[in-house]
């Protein structure tokens, strides 16, 4: 793709962590937490990413913001490798890139006031007089919509939601242009995770902030982001822009996610014809042959027992990992040799 | 409450009061319901409205202090189980009714084989032999979709994935042949596809063995793909209930209207910014004398403050505590009261 030059820009991002056994503790496996992510985002763009629980959603966001050192892989910001970066000059590096976590109240120090907590990442990269740096404090307060006389409260005064913004205020401290949001919504009540949504969204258009939006709120993820990609066991199975990944998926395992979500209307909830995938996700330090969801998909094919499915691009920015795709593709580029396992198509459900 | 059939339990005006050092918590104030034969019925709400300790008071399982039943009649068949005493309480608990609770405390006991845990009940409660509660607990697991369930009555809870977990849950909760099933978010933790699992399950089930369901969810579209009846709750009363086509239909409760704005949509277009319900949860018993959702509703006005309305009925089995009429989106006007 032409255009401007990504921010954000993932190749091959490979995260094993490694299995410990024996007296000697060696190691005797890995978990392929994330296993071969590649992906770029544009500036001011958001890229949500969902799948399900131990698909390995965190461990991107953190390794995208080197929080783990990644096994193989590079990630370069706004046109600076990452994971190569000496120490010194990755903490200069830092406050460009934040992150905003799930537990609102685990991620807040009990003991420090508000505008301790706010404040914190000016103490650790400025060397402003106070003054400067409560001025800055206030600014933020404002920005997310927190009363200014809070600021010597301590967290346990506050809602969930409120808890949230003292969060995202602090990632905001030092004009950071890409901030990994992981599951920012998912501990607070319903009335109150459209705020922090909308918050979000007005911090993107006032400050030009570029997202990596994780959430299994397949709902939410519509709404906010601009492009998808959905993981399975590792590997991102498709991505594509947010309309079209919700009206055509091309991937078994994204229509089945997507079909999975109740929706708020009993009319279209007695219609629908739900796909419920059989059984778990495998573990991911002991993945399947070939394909990583042929155990519980349900239009797996021979091959895909046997053979694990190149990502390939459909259309332009739509990519998916599936032998669905590629045999549809390849064989309508030779002429159709598609009559020939026409049963694979409909499969053995396990 | 509405047609003809019995109910098989029949809560009125339970009152539930917690004594805390900050004051006197309101959790459940006056709520009445009814559950009928072989339906189920959907409460949703946020988190503290009052859900669980609902369910909680009324199967008598809430420590005494901080909490207090203060009044109210909770009919099982024709025994008021407020009347009786934890013995009582003991055998109707797993026996007459089953219950799946969010509380990791009184889900599955890590430390004992799911095989004990699901023999236990139909041992205490049924009197049956070792052999015999065997056989029925390979069954149980049978039934909610456990493979190799005889081989697997040996494992413990942490060698289950998280949804056969949740199934194995309400294995024992079936274990009895309960005439009601509470479900407290049972799938609140799970992914949307083992939910939706567990959701089959649950239709399933109810064909199979017909018992009458309260499910407790805060999701909406879970409720509008399983419910018979909703209830909505807030701020410990119950807002608005009505069967389930129609409650979604006509929305008459402007927390239960805000509430489905609230919610982006998997289909559909794209909204530009989400609707908000400004402000924060009620602390309830602060203000009696008011609407709970007074200070975040976009239609209150002054008899909000003064008095605290009850439900009335709209017709279709739909009824609403609110002085606020949806279909005029003027104050309601005349005091038809619903008989609840
Ligand atoms: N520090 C670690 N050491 C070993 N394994 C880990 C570590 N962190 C994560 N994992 C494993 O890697 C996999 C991916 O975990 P991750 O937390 O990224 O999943 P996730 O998609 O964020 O899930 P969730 O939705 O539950 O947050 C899981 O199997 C997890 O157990
Ligand atoms: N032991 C207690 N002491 C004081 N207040 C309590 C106690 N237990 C519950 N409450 C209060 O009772 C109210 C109702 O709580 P309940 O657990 O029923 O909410 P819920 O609707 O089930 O919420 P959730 O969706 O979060 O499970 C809350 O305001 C809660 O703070
Ligand atoms: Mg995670
Ligand atoms: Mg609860």
């Amino acid at each position: 793709m032409s255009g401007p030059r990504p921010l954000v820009e993932v190749r091959d991002l490979k995260m094993h962590f490694p299995i410990l056994g024996g007296i000697l503790r060696r190691q005797v496996g890995a978990v392929k937490a994330v296993d071969g992510v590649s992906f770029d985002i544009q500036p001011g763009e958001t890229l949500g990413v969902v799948g399900e629980s131990g698909c390995g959603k965190s461990t991107v966001g953190r390794a995208v913001l080197r929080l783990y050192e990644a096994t193989a892989g590079s990630v370069i910001i706004d046109g600076e490798d990452i994971a190569a970066m000496p120490a010194e000059k990755l903490r200069r590096k830092r406050p460009t890139m934040q992150m905003v976590f799930q537990d609102p109240q685990a991620s807040l120090n009990p003991r420090m006031t508000v505008a301790g907590i706010i404040g914190e990442p000016l103490d650790e990269h400025t060397d402003w007089p106070r003054a400067k740096k409560l001025e800055r404090i206030y600014e933020l307060m404002d920005a997310v919509g927190l009363n200014r006389d809070f600021a010597n409260r301590y967290p346990h005064a506050f809602s969930g939601g409120q808890r949230q913004r003292i969060g995202i205020a602090r990632a905001l401290a030092l004009n950071p242009k890409f901030i990994v949001c992981d599951e920012p919504i998912a501990a607070l009540d319903v009335s109150i995770q459209a705020q922090v949504v909308n918050l979000l969204e007005r911090l993107q258009d006032e400050f030009g902030l570029t997202y990596l939006f994780i959430s299994h709120d397949l709902s939410m993820v519509r709404h906010i982001a601009d492009r998808v990609a959905v993981m399975y066991l590792g590997k991102i199975v498709e991505m594509a822009p947010v309309g079209v990944l919700y009206d055509a998926p091309r991937h078994p395992y994204t229509e089945a996610l997507l079909s999975a979500v109740p929706e708020p209307d009993p009319s279209l909830e007695a219609r629908k014809d739900r796909i419920v995938l059989k059984g778990d996700v495998p573990s991911p330090a002991n993945p399947p042959k070939g394909c990583n969801f042929c155990t519980r998909c349900p239009r797996v094919m021979e091959i895909c027992r046997d053979i694990d499915p190149e990502t390939v691009q459909i259309a332009p920015g739509h990519v998916v990992a599936c032998h669905l795709v590629t045999q549809h593709q390849t064989t309508g580029a030779t002429g159709g040799t598609e009559a020939e396992h026409p049963k694979h198509q409909q499969g053995e459900v396990l | 409450m509405h047609d003809g059939a019995v109910p098989v339990l029949d809560v009125r005006n339970l009152k539930t009061v917690f004594s805390t050092r900050s004051g006197e918590v309101h959790a459940v104030n006056s709520v009445s319901f009814d559950l009928r034969p072989g339906e189920l019925l959907g409460v949703v709400g946020e988190s503290g409205s009052g859900k669980s300790v609902t369910m909680m008071s009324l199967l008598g399982l809430l420590p005494s202090p901080p909490a207090e039943i203060r009044g109210g009649e909770v009919w099982l068949g024709d025994t008021d189980l407020l009347t009786l005493g934890e013995d009582g309480l003991r055998k109707v608990r797993g026996r007459e009714v089953g219950f799946v609770f969010q509380d990791p405390m009184t889900s599955l006991n890590p430390v004992f084989t799911v095989g004990f845990q699901l023999t236990e009940p139909l041992r205490t409660h049924l009197g049956m032999s070792k052999t015999r509660a065997r056989e029925r607990a390979v069954e149980l697991l049978e039934l909610v979709g456990i493979p190799d369930a005889r081989r697997r009555l040996g494992d413990y809870p942490h060698q289950f994935s998280g949804g056969m977990r949740q199934r194995v849950m309400i294995a024992i909760a079936l274990a009895c042949d309960p005439k009601v099933l509470i479900a407290d978010e049972p799938t609140t933790a799970l992914d949307v596809t083992i939910q939706a699992q567990i959701l089959e399950l649950v239709k399933e089930l109810r064909q199979k063995l017909g018992m009458a369901i309260i499910w407790i969810t805060h999701d909406l579209g879970v409720i509008a793909g399983i419910a018979d009846r909703v209830m909505v709750m807030y701020g410990g009363q119950v807002a608005e209930h009505g069967p389930v086509r129609e409650l979604f239909a006509n929305p008459a409760h402007p927390y239960t209207r805000a509430l489905l704005q609230t919610m982006p949509k998997i289909h559909g277009a794209r909204d530009a910014k989400l609707r908000v319900i400004e402000g924060q949860p009620p602390v309830m018993g602060r203000h009696p004398e008011s609407c709970p959702f007074m200070a975040r509703c976009a239609h209150a006005f002054d008899r909000c403050a003064r008095e605290n309305p009850t439900r009335r009925d709209i017709g279709a089995g739909h009824d609403v505590a609110c002085h606020w009429d949806h279909r005029t989106g003027e104050p309601v006007q005349d005091l038809a009261e619903v008989a609840s």
